[in-house]
């Protein structure tokens, strides 16, 4: 994937995913963390604090800390708003989109005409439709002549919520974290 | 049910936490409270599932995996098998019915780069429905902080 962003292929060792499987779920909560982490996997917790920040630099973490949920918080109204604009214009438009604080997310991804004419993602949650209704228009007036149509997709069921999970380090092949 | 310290906490610890020796006593000193009253609240917003978690958000393709966004038109009298089939794959991250005549959203993330594909495959074959596979091409932003 093209990602704008200069995400190297990142090159991780056993000891990185041994790390990142040791974490998926969360950092201990215990006041030194990082030597817990250390202590459980055998390491120096001076490399583990190091393997950490080459972590985040590299772009493997996106952001380190409170992973809300958005239902707890009183965000129901989860709308996916899709837009087709110009191929040509649309890091361009992404970009003002994305920067929205409303916005949690924002992709490019490919249309399926004639049923799926949509190339612009963006994720809104909000407390309730009106207020999503209200950021759609916001989106609608920023981009202008450029939204060709636009469409809102709520949520009405959670089917499957178990997040991202990766293999733990090599000998196990394809096989999946507990949980 | 959520103080002004919980606010605090979860409007101020979204991302940023440190790498160092005591990092709670760091972000603890940010937000005007003592370590060990943190770990506590932490420990309670992750026990009544007001935090999914505490810790790292992972980039799956920045691991060398790959992650797609897929969606299908399901009828209505055959949602619940298909939804159960979908399901069964462990590689499907998150699933949520959405009001349109695409009406079945998941995500499907491996750490194999061709297991993706075989799975949506494999969801086309068994189910006889098409599969819109829409894998991002761009990524314009990550950075909601959810105001609590």
């Amino acid at each position: 994937m093209n990602d704008p962003a200069p995400l190297c292929v990142a090159l991780l060792d056993d000891t990185d995913r041994a790390l990142i499987n040791a974490t998926q779920a969360g950092l201990p909560l215990v006041p030194r963390p990082y030597h817990a982490l250390a202590a459980q996997l055998g390491l120096d917790a001076g490399e583990v604090m190091a393997r950490f920040r080459r972590l985040q630099a590299t772009g493997v973490i996106r952001r380190l800390g409170a992973v809300p949920n958005h239902y707890r918080l009183g965000y129901t109204a989860n709308g996916m708003s899709v837009w087709d604009v110009p191929d040509d214009r649309v890091a361009e438009l992404g970009r003002a989109v994305g920067a929205l604080d409303f916005v949690s997310h924002c992709y490019e991804r490919p249309r399926h005409p004639p049923r799926w004419p949509y190339n612009l993602f963006a994720m809104i949650h909000a407390r309730s439709r009106d207020e999503v209704e209200d950021r759609v228009a916001q989106i609608a007036a920023l981009l202008g002549a450029a939204d060709r149509g636009h469409a809102v997709l709520y949520s009405t069921a959670i089917l499957k919520k178990t997040g991202l999970r990766i293999a733990p380090p090599a000998a196990g092949g394809g096989r999946r974290a507990a949980g | 049910m959520l103080d002004e310290t919980d606010r605090a906490i979860i409007n101020g610890a979204q991302g940023g936490f440190p790498v160092c020796e005591r990092p709670y006593a760091e972000l603890a000193a940010r937000l005007g409270l003592d370590e060990a009253e943190l770990l506590e609240r932490l420990q309670r917003l992750l026990d009544d599932g007001v935090l999914d978690r505490f810790g790292p958000l992972y980039r799956a393709e920045a691991m060398g995996g790959t992650v797609t966004l897929a969606a299908m038109a399901v009828p209505a009298e055959r949602f619940d098998e298909v939804a159960r089939f979908v399901n069964g794959y462990p590689e499907v991250a998150h699933n949520y019915r959405r009001d349109h005549d695409l009406n079945m959203w998941f995500v499907v993330a491996s750490d194999r780069p061709r297991r993706v594909k075989q799975v949506l495959a494999a969801i086309e074959a068994a189910t006889g429905l098409k599969v819109y596979n829409m894998p991002r091409r761009r990524e314009f932003h990550l950075g909601l902080r959810l105001e609590a």
